[in-house]
């Protein structure tokens, strides 16, 4: 016991202090790409069109845009664009009610997008109970999600729980592309769920199926199967784009700035 | 014993018509020989089809630990069967089972020929997933336990049934498939740009040990590739020991957790994700993601970042003892993991278990050791326990965790200049034509085994993952019997197996 207590005061308390200031970001962090308009129009290379592995870079009016639904975030865009059009920087507010919010286009840096879920916000926005259903995961989204129960996040002060059954969750929070395998699973732990039942899309492949759209053995992500109500992009997520986009979809004001 | 073998060394390439073609009846017996007799274990165990009509071949990937060689050699496969291997060797069960649902092809007398992932058969044909026959329990008192394929915890699916006499497990059957991606299939004519990112999520959680093992892959195969910098090994060994620091960290917090010892489960929760922020002060991603590819490393890495490492370790490191003492130190939760879970030697061996469980029970075998990457200091000892408990496999992470520690502190002091980025980590490197390549590290759970051969083109013909977790699943099922169904949680636990590693 005596052990325990000494254990207890030197470990200190570790939980950060997000939201109230901005989260701790690795240097290397690579959050919203910001685009650089019409640096495009003289490049023909498109190199950053098939450097890309998650065909998330399209080509647009005055540049190209990115599809972060789709994006590993890997850098690899713009390190082949020769014409330093494209830029990672730490916004890591990325969270989206609008499937269209996650689309990157030329130009100065968006502001977050602002939406509200009046419904969740009135029912859930104090307390939030989460069933995760992995569909195809490669455990990061998982893990990372998981992370935010950890004592360094510690979701249930804001009322963020995991439920262990589907009947006592409010939303499912879904991560992978949705195997064919885990279809009807997954279309039966929605149903347990009680009315309303609200879903988020976890990291790029519960999103858009991301590197994994197109095998004949996976559905393209959620969209097509369950109402989607919180798009988190990410591979994976970082646990402080997670939690911050959680945050917002109760109602929330946007996290602070990086 | 070899002689019948292709000998390759690991990342190395060779000729795809140097791997011998043998009838099958004299193939199976130097496979058998080599396994039973020899000292090897199956590495991977597969089909390849014929390229331009002809016949499909078997084809064996041994590891020859003692020697430091990777045997290969291939069987011709006649009429769509051969006799199955596992009837002599229970090692090749699981590998047989595959090759049955990929191929239709039929190991005759297989003892237990079900489907492992559930994939469409090659006539197009779809099984239900989890619906095949269970072994049963018969008798007014047994029962049935069935859990998943969606469990109560944030967690991968898989189906599980135990049947069990009272509180007893007699026998626990996992079914798995859940996951199934279409891996190897969508690797097939690659490289493409997607392919480092389809190795690095085979198992999310190994993602640098997999980027490592391809990278050894690729670079057997194309021996164009301009050499990299000597740290940038360096930096990626260092990364794989945070890999395996922070993995180990977690499961023995959940550990502790899953007995209901609250303090380590808390502080290991943290500690796991301030290691993941090491590999993410590196590389921008908590599990390396992007980091490596072909070309090298992804971004640069001063080597003033040695020292800014070394004392976050030092500081991380008081932090971790402190925690784990606590667990270890404390009867009641030690009253739970001794001589809970236990996996004989004997069966570990006969199962083929590899990495942390079959060291735990007694079998001392590691790839950084067995199998080292070239430029890389070979791991001197590995530890191993003789009891095969969930304490055993428990103890064995505490002491891989020092053991990796040591090991980043060694390797730092390798490191003498900035790893510049490698040029042009987006194009995707051109490999040689009609080769077969072997390349395998030790992740965090085991031994990680990628086997490619390549086309006249120069394209993926078969690409083979073979996940720790793929031998380890039955090592699981096998530590259930005889025990407690409440047990499960703890034995569980201390395998800690990769679903997506295993479905692909
Ligand atoms: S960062 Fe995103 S958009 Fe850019 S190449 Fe990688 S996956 Fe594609």
């Amino acid at each position: 016991m005596l052990k325990v207590l000494q254990a207890r005061f030197r470990q200190g308390f570790r939980t950060g202090k997000f939201p109230a200031v901005p989260p701790n970001l690795p240097e290397h962090f690579r959050g919203r790409p910001e685009i650089t308009p019409d640096r495009c129009s003289d490049c023909r290379s498109r190199i950053c069109l098939s450097a890309c592995p998650a065909n998330a870079v399209q080509m647009a009016e005055n540049g190209v845009t990115i599809d972060l639904g789709r994006c590993l975030f890997c850098g690899k865009c713009a390190a082949a664009c020769e014409s330093g059009a494209i830029r990672f920087t730490g916004e890591y507010r990325l969270g989206a009610m609008k499937r269209d919010s996650l689309i990157c286009r030329p130009g100065a840096m968006p502001e977050p997008e602002q939406a509200e879920n009046p419904e969740l916000r009135r029912l859930c926005g104090r307390s939030l109970k989460i069933r995760q259903v992995s569909v195809g995961g490669c455990a990061a989204c998982e893990l990372d999600f998981n992370v935010l129960n950890t004592l360094a996040w510690d979701m249930g002060r804001f009322g963020i729980q995991v439920a262990a059954s589907p009947r006592h969750a409010d939303c499912l929070l879904i991560t992978g592309p949705v195997t064919e395998n885990m279809l009807l699973a997954l279309k039966k732990t929605y149903a347990a769920v009680p009315r309303p039942a609200f879903v988020i899309a976890c990291g790029s492949c519960a999103v858009s199926g991301g590197i994994y759209a197109g095998s004949p053995v996976v559905h393209n992500g959620v969209e097509d199967i369950l109402p989607v109500d919180l798009y988190v992009p990410g591979c994976p997520p970082h646990p402080a784009v997670l939690l911050e986009a959680l945050l917002y979809l109760m109602g929330r004001k946007r996290g602070p700035i990086a | 014993m070899n002689n019948g073998f292709l000998i390759l060394t690991n990342g190395v390439s060779a000729p795809v018509a140097d791997v011998p073609v043998l009838p099958m009846a004299p193939f199976r017996q130097m496979v058998l020989d080599a396994v039973l007799n020899g000292g090897a274990r199956v590495a991977a165990f597969f089909v390849l089809p014929p390229e331009n009509g002809g016949e499909s071949r078997l084809i064996a990937v041994l590891a020859a630990p003692q020697q430091h060689q990777i045997l290969v050699a291939s069987g011709v496969i006649e009429n769509n069967c051969y006799p199955a291997f596992t009837t002599e060797c229970p090692a090749f069960h699981w590998f047989e089972r595959e090759i049955y649902e990929q191929t239709g092809i039929l190991p005759q007398d297989h003892p237990w020929l079900k489907p492992i992932r559930f994939q469409p058969a090659a006539d197009g044909t779809a099984p239900a997933p989890g619906v095949t026959d269970y072994f049963q329990l018969q008798g007014d008192a047994a029962h049935e336990v069935a859990v998943g394929p969606v469990h109560a915890g944030v967690i991968e699916p898989g189906h599980f049934r135990f049947q069990c006499l009272g509180e007893t497990v007699h026998f626990l059957e996992i079914e798995l498939g859940y996951q199934h991606r279409g891996l190897e299939q969508l690797l097939l004519n690659g490289p493409v740009p997607q392919t480092p990112h389809w190795i690095e999520t085979a198992a999310g959680d190994s993602s640098i040990a997999a980027a490592t093992v391809y990278q050894t892959l690729i670079r057997g195969l194309s021996p164009d590739l301009p050499p990299e910098p000597e740290s940038a090994g360096i930096w990626r060994a260092i990364m794989l020991e945070l890999e395996r620091i922070a993995n180990h960290t977690g499961d023995l917090g959940a550990l502790a957790g899953d007995v209901a010892f609250l303090p380590t489960a808390s502080y290991c929760g943290r500690i796991r994700g301030d290691y993941l922020n090491l590999t993410a002060m590196l590389c921008g991603n908590r599990f390396g993601r992007s980091m490596w590819t072909a070309g090298g490393a992804a971004l640069p890495i001063p080597a003033s970042a040695a020292a800014v490492l070394r004392s976050k370790m030092d500081e991380l490191r008081g932090q971790l003892n402190n925690a784990l003492a606590l667990m270890f130190d404390t009867p009641s939760v030690l009253d739970r993991l001794e001589n809970t879970g236990v996996v004989t030697t004997a069966d570990a061996a006969s199962l083929g278990l590899v990495g942390v469980a079959a060291r735990a029970s007694g079998l001392k075998m590691d790839a950084r050791h067995d199998f080292p990457l070239p430029g890389i200091p070979v791991l001197e000892t590995v530890p191993h326990e003789p009891v095969g408990d969930v304490f055993a496999r428990a103890v064995i992470r505490r002491q891989e965790i020092a053991a990796s520690d040591r090991r980043i502190m060694d390797l730092l002091g390798l490191i003498r200049e900035d790893l510049p980025a490698a040029p042009s980590v987006w194009q995707v490197p051109v490999l040689q034509p009609d080769r077969i390549a072997a390349a395998v590290t030790e992740g965090w759970r085991g031994e990680l085994w990628q086997v490619a051969v390549t086309d006249a083109n120069g394209k993926f013909r078969r690409f083979k993952i073979v996940d720790p977790s793929f031998h380890n699943w039955a090592g699981l099922a096998m530590a259930l019997r005889g025990e407690e169904i409440s047990h499960f949680p703890i034995c569980n636990k201390s395998f800690n197996l990769s679903y997506c590693g295993h479905d692909l």
